[in-house]
């Protein structure tokens, strides 16, 4: 049976069939995905979203050391956080196979930043299967758990937005069960003092040997000879991987060879030579960095590659056409031009109430506000402007805790706001709250907590009481672990974010204190499916905001909160009720009484 | 100009739109109706950001053998846009000769919104001027059949018109993409929205 499939949905399927028992992720586009398919074949195996990616793999890891096939699943930047079991866990090796998946976003449709993963696979020496399409997605995530058995490592699986989000046709095969491997302790393998590690490094060479040879006769790795390759004057070679296959094919056509590479650590250096032998020019169409190239270049063979090819941003096959052949596509064009349609916070959105407050403090008082990664990023745009920084999961507090320390230092007037949601702070932000109490800081931290794990399309987290296969679970109290960690009960305070008066006055106490203080606003995500418990807890009753344009002076205050539901037109502003959500933001920033709540 | 060797028999399809108009569901029937008549299909769509107001695309390539999931400037054969401005932002990629199946619908974004810009006055009589165009008020049709939410079935109705797709069960592609309860008023969209085209 052949199903349209993600390459997300496939990997899972690919996983599902070889007889995975065990996975952990954390959510983080374009990798989500994977574990949310995975938890539709629940009843065959076990999946979870981990607090954070070092600890996906870690209990993947874990997994593979008791004897059964493993994955954990993460976006490229999850890989960082995730490196240090990575390298060691390499020395190791496995007992049961296990595939880190790598999802990398060149591009930056939904990233901080653009990192080519396929550096990770070599650095750490792990074997490295790049699949183009949905159905080698599934071919290599088996392939992957076999090859980490068969030599003792653990396996990356390279993906990309483009392989994630794509979809095409995928084979469906059954699952068929794998048997645990039974334990037996074996500390010289698994016990990495250094003693045993100068063994295991000398192991791991002898292994990248051996997975090299493979490597060059591996099945992933073929020659595709064009129709018309050896009719043309000048024989055309192209070396290629993943998506960029894709693209090269439809570039050149029949008219060139292809060396496509499925296998990409160890390079098959053998393959790529006869390859090369047998071609004038050779071509290296690839995504990011100069991956192949650098190796191709090593072996001391000419090529054409970066930076005809662009060397960051996504390709498709305008792109490497036009870098190719330097021809430009016929296109249409007109002078008139669409206005920009930047991502907002949602109308109704909790943490526009917490930003509306902050502002009125900002206005009167140096702040720098530290960000995080979550939909309140896009708190840092007009009209709300209150976002600094934004660098990685978990950042926010730390980096406001130095940047306080410094202000503090060098008698600057300012305070340091920390700013992250509820999913960031289980992912990393805990770490950095202890490093505030514990160095006596006095930068403000703020929780946003919306209920659920927003930006990246709702997944449960360890304060929402669910777990990714929907079982009722313990649920992690903010505000008690806060004050386990040391922090004064009159430093920890709640608020509903949508009540600008109360958020306000809480911000105020704790900028105020020369002590480690948080502010925790407590308000679910507007989009989000709301649980019994939220529907118990908060007043989510219907209910829209209507303007009285007799007392309406069309002041533009309301507008200014970057609310989508609200149209500032020329002569009058209007709310949107079929967008409007009734969360009285703009009711209670109204100077003139003129917005009205109507509940139904 | 070099000619270029792009896959001549493959088909490229963009539905253009703002997040939250379903462009996703009217792909994933069109598509999964295409591979099971037989054609060799790739979709691609970009997740992310685009349920907070930002633009979606989904992209839809059909043929013998398809490579690239994703189509190129001056390549789409037909672009769908779920709102007015939307066709006006994704024009470039049209193929010359190709037709742009609008939904005259607006949907201000941000700075519209906040009266910093005028939301574009003349986008059809400046696509009218390029493209082969098809204009009509898919949201009007919803209604008045019933439910606003099935306007992208409508477009999928007027879309499909426009490819000249033959011998695909298109009804029953519909029913069985949508719950029990809705495949009538869906079904009725699609019919309404080809009889546009």
């Amino acid at each position: 049976m052949r199903k349209l499939m993600s390459g997300n949905e496939a990997v899972a399927r690919g996983a599902y069939e070889a007889g995975l028992v065990f996975a952990s992720a954390y959510p983080g586009t374009p990798s989500t995905e994977i574990l949310e398919n995975l938890a539709t074949y629940k009843d065959s195996l076990y999946c979870e979203w981990a607090p954070n990616e070092k600890v996906a793999l870690e209990a993947a890891i874990g997994a593979s050391v008791a004897g059964v096939r493993a994955m954990a699943a993460m976006k490229h930047v999850g890989v960082n956080v995730a490196a240090d079991p990575l390298f060691t866990f390499a020395y190791t090796g496995v007992t049961g196979g296990l595939v880190l998946v790598s999802a990398d976003d060149p591009g930056m449709h939904s990233s901080q930043n653009e990192q080519d993963n396929r550096n990770y696979a070599e650095a750490a020496r792990v074997l490295m299967l790049e699949p183009s399409d949905s159905q080698e997605a599934k071919d290599f995530m088996k392939l992957g758990l076999e090859l980490s058995e068969r030599f003792n490592t653990p396996v990356m699986l390279h993906m990309t937005t483009r392989v994630c989000h794509s979809k095409s046709l995928v084979e469906l095969c059954d699952r068929v069960e794998v048997p645990a491997i039974p334990y037996e302790k074996n500390i010289a393998k698994y016990v990495t003092t250094p003693a045993n590690s100068k063994v295991l490094r000398v192991k791991l060479e002898a292994r990248l040997r051996a997975m090299e040879e493979y490597a060059n006769t591996a099945a992933a790795n073929r020659i595709e000879r064009g129709a018309e390759a050896d009719a043309s004057e000048e024989k055309i070679g192209v070396l290629t991987s993943g998506v960029s296959y894709e693209y090269a094919r439809d570039t050149f056509g029949e008219t060139a060879s292809y060396l496509k590479l499925g296998m990409t650590f160890p390079i098959p250096e053998t393959l790529i030579r006869e390859f090369a032998q047998t071609v004038d020019k050779l071509y290296v169409i690839e995504e990011m960095d100069p991956y192949l190239e650098r190796h191709v270049r090593m072996f001391g063979i000419d090529c054409v590659g970066k930076p005809i090819i662009p060397s960051f941003g996504e390709l498709n096959a305008d792109i490497v056409r036009s870098a190719v052949f330097g021809t430009e596509t016929l296109h249409e064009t007109t002078e008139l031009e669409a206005v920009v349609r930047p991502p907002v916070l949602c109308a109704g959105c909790p943490h526009r109430g917490f930003f509306v407050a902050l502002q009125k403090i900002a206005k009167k008082q140096g702040l720098i506000i530290t960000g995080d990664i979550g939909c309140y990023t896009l708190g840092s745009a007009p009209p709300l402007g209150m976002i600094d920084t934004c660098f990685c999961m978990g950042g926010s507090i730390s980096s406001g805790h130095g940047a306080q320390v410094a202000l503090s230092r060098t008698g600057q007037d300012r305070k340091a706001i920390a700013v992250i949601g509820d999913s960031t702070f289980f992912h990393t932000g805990i770490e950095s709250l202890i490093d505030i109490v514990y160095n006596k800081g006095t930068c403000v931290s703020v929780i946003l907590d919306n209920r659920i794990t927003g930006m990246t399309g709702h997944q449960e987290n360890p304060g929402t009481g669910f777990t990714l296969m929907g079982e009722e679970t313990i649920e992690i109290d903010i505000p008690a672990l806060c004050a386990a960690i040391g922090m004064k009960p009159e430093n920890i305070v709640t608020v509903n974010p949508l009540d600008l008066a109360e958020t306000e006055k809480a911000l105020r106490e704790a900028i105020e204190k020369d002590e480690p203080t948080v502010v925790i606003t407590r308000w679910p995500c507007i989009l989000k499916k709301f649980s019994a418990q939220d529907k118990e807890e908060f007043d989510l009753s219907p209910a829209v905001c209507r303007v009285d344009h007799a007392k309406c002076k069309n002041c533009k205050i309301c507008v200014q909160t970057g609310c989508p539901a609200i149209y500032s037109g020329a002569e009058a502003t209007t709310i949107n009720e079929e967008s409007c959500t009734g969360c009285t933001v703009c009711k209670q920033v109204c100077p003139f009484d003129a917005i009205e709540e109507v509940r139904a | 100009m070099m000619a270029f060797l792009n896959n001549q028999g493959t088909k490229n399809i963009l539905l253009v739109g703002v997040g939250g108009q379903g462009t996703i569901l009217a792909s994933k029937i069109l598509s999964e109706a295409l591979a099971e008549a037989g054609y060799d299909v790739k979709m691609s769509e970009i997740h992310g950001m685009s349920q907070r107001g930002g633009n979606v695309s989904t992209q839809i390539r059909y043929g013998e053998k398809v490579y690239s999931p994703v189509v190129g400037i001056g390549e789409a054969d037909v672009i769908v846009a779920f709102e007015k401005m939307e066709a006006l932002r994704w024009l470039e990629y049209l193929k010359p000769g190709g037709r742009i199946v609008i939904n005259d619908f607006e949907i201000p974004s941000a700075p519209i919104l906040m009266g910093q810009v005028e939301y574009p006055q003349g986008i059809i009589e400046a696509l009218s001027a390029k493209a082969d165009i098809l204009v009509f008020k898919a949201a009007d049709i919803a209604v008045s059949l019933g439910s606003a939410r099935v306007m992208n079935i409508v477009l999928l109705g007027a879309l499909v018109k426009a490819l000249g797709i033959e011998g695909i069960d298109w009804d029953a592609a519909i029913r069985s993409s949508v719950k029990p309860a809705f495949a009538d008023i869906n079904a009725q969209a699609f019919r309404a929205g080809y009889e546009q085209g």
